[in-house]
């Protein structure tokens, strides 16, 4: 067994991770965590649709919020996909994406306040970063002949008209509602920074302590993903773009001068805006590191080392629920239900709701990312295990699992992992705004003590480190032969 | 014009060399076949004439290089993108003009494909896919024709017609063949290639199908 890498290298992890369980903070804090969690089922299961009007509102700006950062994302990342080949744009992309919706969002708010733009471009950004990667692997994989074939004197927009885009647009329009998905859960968590999206409510009613309102929040966000595919026609699309901007909201209006000041004083590291000199900056930028910068760069990998193996045991003992080679189809169907209903709540509100339950540790964020994450990648692998044809002889049982399907589907459960491996530590950076001491953490409590010279350096090295990370992660995905289709 | 002679043309794949270095002089009016083993480099010949051609020739590459996604006239329209402006070739991509969809059909009809005329490529049998890019070839209406293995897929019959049609329109061409009867039939010239280099050049008239069977 030990001479295969991809065991090798799945055994460093587990190591790692367990290493990382001895020095992180896993404990439950709260005085009756499961009282609390039970009083929380008990919400979801009596939900209170009829609580405020504002449920719908909040609902209908979710699903704005999400098509309009989405498109404008969509149709910026497919033109810097086109130029997706030269150095700069690469690296002006992977820094887009590397940081998180809602660091945008805090970015935004300090210089354009409660204005729609915000939500918007903090959603619009990182997706344009995404879209242009994956769009331009998508037409880097068309077939070329076609193009070598045409007359010399073809402009370069009818032959990729004819000649590129056919070859890929089945495969774009694929991702982009993909994406759009991962838009509306992006587009809910923007309530957590006070944009008017469901997150704003889900957090207004649990610290009211409103579980059957939460409830009912997250029954309707469940129904809109899981009803994408009947309400997201080709025909109606332009319909919804058209509207999606009128159903923003007014916001507040934004005030010029702030953001002129964000950009001249704000941002501009405090000592030099003292004019204490480089000697004053140098000592500026040491303290950020030690007191701030380092230990949140701990938390942060600790915990994402911790919640990327928990992922992948979670996904290993998922992937059986909806395979048709274990279960009967009343079984395999509830196991989608559970399946489905862990991949589409984002981990930011698993993460917020087990916080609340728990208390603040690190615990409930590695549940919380290993359940989102596990329930990806376990029906992606659970449905890759139904287009394999067994022998009619084979065991069953756990030998079937260990012997017959494991073995074949693990290499791509690798492919999956580690591609999320820059995801959840994106996410678990993020989480820390909800009170874990990562890098998210000491950036919010800056950000809350007006130091945005503080806050924009450590959301640099937030980035920083995601694309260390994703670098790392491809290293290991072509050194083990892995290959994959993008996920979010 | 359209005879051309090129001169030490060679193709290495990796350290292995494919083709060449040969010279090959064709002139107009000739339709040259090539014939030989497969893996001898009459494949990689075409393409290096093509090269070499500048891309000014109509070319039946052995991959046919269909767009999959597109229906059959897209596919055939192609061939003379270079023919019209950009808002022409875009408006025809949503909703092609009576002119342009008449004289397709009529050359579809000519290879009796008319029916598929709106069929996506992908869901094409591969004998149809051949005739699609036979169209292109024919509708892009170049001096000169390079066809590899252009009759591969089809029965006798069609393989006759597309033979005639191909011969009949482009007064020069150099077509890569494994079938030796029809090579004799249609082309004048039979160049034989073996090891990437030439090592039979006859007039067809010259030659029965046994003199060249010495070559496999």
């Amino acid at each position: 067994m030990l001479s295969y890498p991809t065991v090798r290298a799945s055994l460093l992890f587990l190591a790692i991770a367990v290493a990382g369980l001895f020095v992180a903070d896993i404990a439950i804090t709260t005085a009756n965590p499961w009282r609390d969690l039970g009083q929380f089922f008990i919400g979801v299961a009596t939900p209170n649709f009829f609580s405020t009007e504002g449920l719908l509102t909040a609902l209908l700006r979710t699903v704005a919020f999400g098509f309009v950062g989405v498109a404008l994302g969509s149709f910026f990342g497919f033109l810097l996909a086109l130029v997706y080949r030269l150095l700069p744009v690469r690296i002006f992309c992977a820094f887009i994406r590397a940081i998180h919706e809602l660091f945008w969002a805090l970015i935004f708010l300090q210089f354009f306040g409660f204005h729609p733009l915000t939500g918007v471009l903090a959603i619009a950004i990182p997706y344009a970063g995404i879209f242009a990667k994956v769009y331009s692997e998508i037409l880097e994989e068309s077939d070329p002949e076609p193009s070598r074939l045409l007359p010399p004197g073809t402009s370069a927009i009818a032959s990729f008209l004819y000649a590129r885009i056919p070859d890929c647009w089945v495969q774009i329009r694929t991702y982009t509602a993909y994406r759009l998905e991962c838009g509306l859960r992006s587009s809910a968590i923007l309530g957590f920074v006070g944009l008017p999206t469901l997150g704003f409510y889900l957090e207004s009613s649990f610290s009211q302590g409103m579980y059957s309102d939460a409830g009912a929040m997250l029954i309707l966000f469940y129904v809109l993903i899981a009803t994408m595919p009947i309400w997201v026609r080709p025909k109606l699309l332009p319909a919804y773009l058209l509207a999606a901007p009128f159903f923003l909201g007014e916001g507040f209006p934004i005030v010029w001068g702030n953001v002129e000041r964000f950009f001249t004083e704000d941002i501009v590291p405090s000592p030099l805006r003292n004019g204490e000199g480089l000697a004053g900056l140098s000592s500026w930028l040491g303290d950020v590191m030690i007191t701030e910068a380092l230990p949140g760069i701990w938390n942060t990998v600790v915990l994402t080392q911790i919640a990327l193996v928990a992922t992948g045991l979670l996904s290993l003992l998922a992937f059986p629920l909806i395979s048709k080679h274990f279960t009967g189809p009343v079984r395999r169907t509830s196991g989608h239900v559970f399946l489905v209903i862990a991949r589409s709540t984002p981990e930011y509100i698993l993460a917020y709701i087990l916080l609340q339950l728990w208390g603040p540790s690190m615990l409930p964020a590695v549940v919380a990312l290993a359940l989102h994450n596990g329930g990806i990648i376990g029906h992606l692998i659970g449905r890759q295990t139904n287009t394999i044809e067994l022998r009619p002889d084979a065991p069953a049982g756990f030998t079937r699992y260990s012997w017959e399907l494991v073995p074949r589907v693990y290499r791509s459960f690798l492919a999956f992992l580690f591609y999320r491996w820059e995801i959840i530590m994106r996410e678990t950076a993020i989480l820390g705004i909800l009170g874990i001491y990562t890098l998210g953490f000491y950036v919010d409590s800056a950000i809350q003590n007006i130091q945005f010279d503080r806050a924009m350096i450590l959301i640099l090295i937030t980035a920083s480190l995601n694309i260390g990370v994703d670098v790392l992660g491809r290293y290991i995905r072509r050194k083990l032969a892995l290959q994959t289709m993008p996920t979010c | 014009m359209s005879g051309f002679a090129f001169n030490d043309l060679r193709a290495s794949f990796g350290d292995k060399r494919v083709v060449g270095p040969l010279s090959l002089e064709v002139q107009q009016g000739q339709h040259v076949a090539l014939v030989g083993k497969s893996g001898a480099g009459k494949s990689t010949l075409i393409k290096l004439l093509y090269e070499r051609l500048t891309h000014q020739a109509s070319l039946v590459p052995q991959g046919l290089g269909l767009v999959n996604a597109l229906p059959v006239f897209h596919n055939v329209f192609m061939g003379q993108l270079d023919k019209h402006p950009l808002w022409y070739n875009t408006l025809t991509l949503i909703r092609p003009f009576r002119k342009d969809r008449d004289t397709v059909g009529a050359l579809l009809n000519k290879l009796s494909i008319s029916d598929k005329q709106w069929t996506p490529a992908a869901s094409l049998s591969g004998g149809q896919r051949q005739r699609v890019a036979i169209a292109r070839a024919l509708y892009r209406n170049a001096n000169i024709l390079l066809a590899d293995e252009p009759i591969s897929a089809l029965d006798e019959p069609m393989a006759h017609l597309v033979m005639k049609a191909l011969t009949d329109q482009f007064s020069t061409s150099v077509i890569a063949l494994h079938d030796v009867d029809m090579a004799l039939a249609y082309c004048t010239r039979i160049v034989g290639i073996q090891d990437g280099r030439i090592a039979l050049d006859q007039p067809a008239s010259e030659l029965q199908a046994a003199d060249i069977m010495a070559l496999y």
